[in-house]
């Protein structure tokens, strides 16, 4: 099914202008990978924040108020990207393991942030609060980070379809 | 002379050991990745408010002091990385040009970031008080680091493709 999925959608015109335009691939990762440096800098200031070994300056509120909006607005821009990516060789990305672990972490990722920054606007003053489990919640969401970024990069050296 | 010199450079146990091991490019290389796009967010994050686009609110050196330590810090990780990936096949690398300019970009990234500390930097508590507003000079260093470091990263990129 997925085989025949890839296969079509690798033969459609749009997948095709892409892949014979030899810049397009190249361009679109390097617009991806900027994107990730605005993402997991605003991100591993937000975790460290949590964590407590960074930006105690400011409070989280600042800090959230600060990066989240990054966030959430590059990540739209990763997904195109992304998506761009996926359609120029299907194969490599969809019939890969390791593009689906990066799936799965994204996800974890996201509702971690989303339960976050929730928790951070109706319950004024939990995180404050709650130390210990600001600081596991920091942890659990950086090493999740590290885990996609990685993962990223192995997607172009595992075996696929 | 510099020939013989990256030869041995390949020829070291850890240029031989990355380029023969079957994992270890791709592990160095997710490392990198992971330092050089902190490299960039944070430097990012400091450009902006030099350009006084973002943050605002916070002062110049207030911010520089919380961010340029993690800056740096992956800075050396990814230069560490970097070297480790070069000495794997240092002949084949200097061959390409979007490897040197890269490299070039890297000291023009150095000299706009020591002339701003020789100049506009040396009097940021005169201007850095709230509400504050960098002179042309910091928003002009702001703006070229933030181009150099753009550059950097796709001419990284772009290596892999060469």
């Amino acid at each position: 099914m997925l085989r025949e999925f890839c296969v079509w959608l690798a033969a459609t015109p749009f997948s095709q202008q892409i892949q014979n335009a030899f810049w397009v691939i190249p361009t679109v990762q390097i617009v991806h990978i900027v994107s990730i440096g605005i993402v997991m800098t605003s991100m591993a200031m937000l975790d460290l924040r949590l964590i407590g070994i960074a930006g105690r300056r400011q409070s989280l509120d600042a800090m959230a108020a600060r990066f989240l909006p990054w966030v959430w607005v590059t990540l739209i821009v990763l997904l195109c990207s992304g998506t761009i990516l996926i359609i120029a060789e299907p194969g490599r990305d969809l019939q890969n393991v390791v593009f689906w672990t990066k799936m799965t972490l994204l996800a974890a990722a996201l509702i971690l942030t989303a339960t976050f920054q929730r928790v951070l606007h109706r319950n004024k003053g939990y995180w404050e609060r709650h130390r210990a489990v600001a600081a596991l919640l920091g942890s659990v969401s950086l090493v999740i980070w590290v885990g996609i970024i990685a993962a990223g990069r192995w997607i172009a050296y595992v075996e696929h379809g | 002379m510099f020939k013989q010199l990256l030869a041995d450079l390949e020829a070291t146990p850890w240029g031989t050991a990355v380029r023969e091991s079957t994992w270890l490019f791709p592990t160095i290389e997710s490392i990198h990745v992971l330092m050089l796009v902190l490299v960039i967010g944070s430097i990012m994050v400091v450009d902006l408010r030099l350009l006084n686009l973002t943050s605002r609110d916070r002062s110049v050196k207030e911010l520089t002091d919380d961010v340029l330590p993690w800056t740096w810090t992956a800075f050396g990780g990814a230069a560490i990385t970097g070297s480790l990936l070069f000495s794997s096949s240092a002949l084949k690398y200097v061959h390409i040009w979007q490897f040197d300019t890269k490299m070039c970009m890297l000291a023009l990234a150095a000299l706009n970031m020591g002339l701003f500390h020789l100049g506009a930097f040396r009097s940021v508590a005169q201007w850095d008080r709230a509400p504050a507003r960098p002179p042309l000079a910091a928003k002009l260093a702001g703006g070229i680091s933030l181009a150099i470091w753009v550059t950097v990263v796709a001419l990284g990129r772009w290596v892999g493709f060469a």
